[in-house]
């Protein structure tokens, strides 16, 4: 059996790679995959406490998550669809028109 | 407990304040519109200017002008309504309050307090402070005086302001006087008493300036508030530290504790001169004694009946009354006695000279009242309380009388108030000549008239009471004489010799109408006959208005330290001595101002220019109006100049403009924060989060 520090060191590496995707990238489709794999990464951790301590709460807040993570991942591509209608890009960094 | 008519004694100060609110809905809804129309619409109270605007030589013109629009062909109904009502409402206090005092008078004497709670007004504590009238001899005479002569004042004004334009305003304002004054009288403690004594000041402020449009009125206004304001702090002081001291403001617990705190230590005799050495700074604002006398002879800018009613029959003797109240305060401090006596003994000297030289019949006469009321706290400060209240009652009688009659004189010479340009006028005025001739005999002190009564009263009781001196009697026999001096030089310029008249304004001369005819024959019956109530013993009389003041100050005199001070009568030959060597002056003052004015009318001006800096220094008032204007005016306005620039203007707007700045520039550069680089936002919240987290395993690793 795989002891619970494997489980909690790769749902650290997930949320990791996921808050570098988040803050290095351009892209807001990559920006996005980066926040869902942060959102697994916190799963990860979820699910694993849940199980070694034998309560199913975290099992259900996993699949909690999931759900929102979905609802996001919706409404966010379709913001993204309408925002390439208009400005024709989806580099964040050419979108900076909401400053001082 | 049922005291039959007593119990409407709240009446009395409530007709006038009804005549407030009905003369003041008028004046608001009938009057102001009219007035407004007349002017062509915009200015309110812009252009109703009264006829003697920019006339150099007249300061008031409530006469006959010839001023068209405001003819009585134009007068709108309400004016009848008010010159029915405002009169109205202060005869019916009248009334009241006669029937009142006579439902009194019925009582023995030890019973004759009578006081009516209506509300409780403040209450915190201990303190409680209610709307209660109290009547009792003392206060009696004053609400009579008061309502006596305010509603011969009232039907007087009828006719003397009949030509003015903003007639319902004149009437708001002169009942809100009576309401104010008859609170003053009427209040059972001190505090309700001070809501009378900052009412009246109000009214006397509104009065003065009642024709604001001129700069001199309006000044003298500001004048009479701010003096009086100096006056009414040492009041309030001396109120707290009542209450500090007695636990209570009512004057009937006030004064009966009085026995029982001294012999227990706490009322010290220096907190006694403490409290009545206040008490009597509010005296001296209120009643024109030195050092506040200054702004009486300025309120000689109002109207003449308001000069009457406010300036000398009543309003100027609240301080009078307030010390007489007062009196077993006063009578447990020798020192404070001394202070009142010595105040009004040089008050009436003081200003009984500056009377000889003044030309303006107004100014005479208010220079007579200072005096006068000079003469009431010498009374007061030898102990003679009686006599004191005495003199403000007869006092009232033939003083609002010459002022009727001045206004009479004035009205009849179309403004006119210069005795060098009168003259003669006894011809055309007969009504006002005997009436006014009947008041100068009995201020100056001829025998058998109200004035000889009181002020011979005085000035015995300033000879032979344990607090009196003979040189307070020399001081006030010295000023009876020349009292009857300078009335008597008014009466000579006045009414007697050749006519000085501009024959502009002779031509319009007449005799006033009968609203002001008759309200003087009645103050003439009573300035004759006013003072035989009083007929002291030594003259066969039996002295009833002693005697009815007795309870009020003999009660005074078991609480107080002092036996009582109209007690002893060393010898009735000395009083006479006394009686005839005042009269003696009286008579050698009016000899002396008809040899000047009457036989050798160029020796003054001769006189004058031996002297010259004498004149000069008498003429000019002693220059007491320029010593203050240089000593405390100007002081003040620097001061406040520094303060407003240094203080305000450099500490409070830097601390405001400084803090405001601060914000500023922070923001300024905080703003820079906000680029619009989403990485850069994100970065930002990573390492906020970082920061966290890292400081919440600090914490659970170090404990």
């Amino acid at each position: 059996m795989i002891e619970p520090p494997a489980y909690l060191l790769l749902s650290a590496i997930l949320f990791g790679i996921g808050v570098v995707g988040v803050v290095a990238r351009r892209n807001i489709l990559i920006i996005l995959m980066s926040v869902e794999v942060m959102l697994n990464g916190v799963n990860v951790a979820f699910v694993a406490v849940g199980s070694y301590l034998g309560d199913a709460t975290g099992g259900i807040f996993a699949f909690m998550v999931m759900t929102v993570a979905a609802a996001e991942a919706a409404v966010g591509l379709a913001l993204l669809i309408a925002l390439y209608r208009i400005r024709e890009t989806i580099d964040i960094t050419e979108l900076k028109v909401l400053k001082w | 407990m049922v005291s039959g008519v007593l119990d409407y004694l709240w009446l009395v100060p409530a007709f006038p304040l009804l005549g407030v609110i009905l003369n003041g809905v008028l004046a608001l809804i009938a009057e102001r519109p009219f007035l407004l129309k007349e002017a062509g619409l915009p200015p309110p109270g812009g252009s109703h200017g009264h006829p003697s605007r920019g006339n150099s030589h007249a300061t008031e013109a409530p006469g006959s002008h010839g001023s068209g629009a405001s003819g009585p062909h134009s007068a709108p109904v309400y004016r009848n309504v008010v010159a029915f009502l405002a009169p109205g409402a202060v005869g019916a206090s009248f009334v009241v309050a006669l029937l009142c005092v006579l439902s009194l008078a019925a009582r023995p004497p030890e019973g004759r307090t009578f006081v009516q709670i209506l509300f409780p007004w403040i209450q915190s504590g201990s303190f409680l402070a209610p709307v209660g009238f109290q009547l009792d001899p003392l206060s009696s005479v004053m609400a009579l005086v008061v309502t006596g002569v305010g509603f011969l004042i009232h039907v007087y004004s009828v006719g003397y302001m009949s030509h003015e334009r903003a007639f319902a305003r004149y009437f708001v304002y002169l009942n809100l006087f009576m309401f104010a004054m008859l609170m003053l009288v009427l209040a059972n403690n001190y505090l309700l008493m001070f809501v009378g004594w900052e009412g009246v000041g109000l009214c006397s402020y509104l009065l003065i300036g009642y024709w604001y449009e001129k700069q001199s009125a309006s000044d003298a206004g500001k004048k009479a508030f701010i003096v009086n304001r100096i006056g009414d702090f040492g009041f309030l002081l001396g109120v707290f530290l009542i209450f500090w001291t007695f636990g209570s403001v009512s004057f009937t617990d006030v004064f009966a504790r009085i026995p029982l705190l001294r012999d227990s230590g706490v009322l010290t005799a220096g907190m006694a001169t403490a409290i009545t050495l206040l008490l009597f700074l509010g005296a001296t604002g209120k009643s024109a004694q030195i050092p506040l006398y200054v702004w009486l002879p300025d309120a000689m800018e109002g109207p003449t009946p308001v000069s009457a009613l406010i300036h000398a029959a009543t309003m100027v003797t609240a301080g009078v009354y307030m010390v007489a109240r007062s009196s077993a305060l006063f009578l447990l401090s020798p020192d404070a006695m001394s202070v009142v006596a010595v105040i009004g003994a040089a008050t009436a000297i003081f200003s009984a000279t500056i009377g000889i030289c003044q030309t303006d019949i107004k100014r005479v006469l208010a220079y007579s009242t200072v005096s006068q009321l000079g003469y009431m706290f010498l009374a007061c400060g030898v102990g003679a309380f009686a006599a004191g209240i005495f003199h403000l009652m007869t006092h009232a009688f033939f003083k609002a009388l010459l002022f009727l009659g001045s206004g009479s004189v004035i009205h009849a010479l179309s403004g006119e108030q210069d005795m060098r340009k009168m003259g003669g006028v006894r011809r055309y005025l007969p009504v006002t000549f005997v009436t006014m001739f009947a008041a100068t005999l009995a201020i100056s002190g001829i025998p058998g008239l109200s004035g000889f009564f009181s002020k011979d009263e005085i000035l015995w009781q300033s000879f032979s009471s344990p607090h009196g001196s003979p040189a307070l009697w020399f001081v006030g026999a010295l000023a009876a004489g020349i009292t009857a001096f300078y009335m008597f030089r008014l009466v000579f310029l006045t009414f007697y010799g050749g006519s000085r008249m501009d024959p502009e304004v002779e031509k319009h001369v007449h005799e006033s109408p009968w609203t002001m005819t008759v309200p003087l024959s009645i103050l003439a019956v009573l300035s004759v006959a006013g003072g035989w109530v009083g007929i002291p013993a030594s003259l066969g009389g039996d002295n009833r208005f002693e005697e009815w003041l007795a309870p009020v100050f003999r009660s005074v005199a078991a609480a107080g330290a002092h036996g009582a001070a109209t007690g002893a009568h060393p010898s009735v030959s000395l009083e006479f001595g006394l009686m005839g060597i005042s009269v003696g002056v009286a008579l050698a003052g009016i000899g002396i101002a008809y040899f000047l004015y009457r036989l050798r009318t160029s020796k003054p001006a001769e006189i004058a220019r031996r002297v010259p800096a004498l004149y000069d220094l008498v003429y000019h008032k002693y220059y007491v109006d320029e010593i203050y204007e240089w000593a405390v005016v100007r002081r003040v306005v620097d001061g406040s100049v520094w303060l407003w620039q240094m203080f305000d203007a450099l500490f409070i707007d830097g601390i405001v403009n400084g803090i405001a700045d601060g914000v500023r520039s922070a923001g300024d550069r905080v703003r820079r924060l906000q680029a619009g680089i989403v990485g850069g936002y994100a970065f930002s919240l990573l390492a906020g989060a970082v920061l966290l987290v890292g400081y919440i395993l600090y914490r659970s690793m170090v404990p």
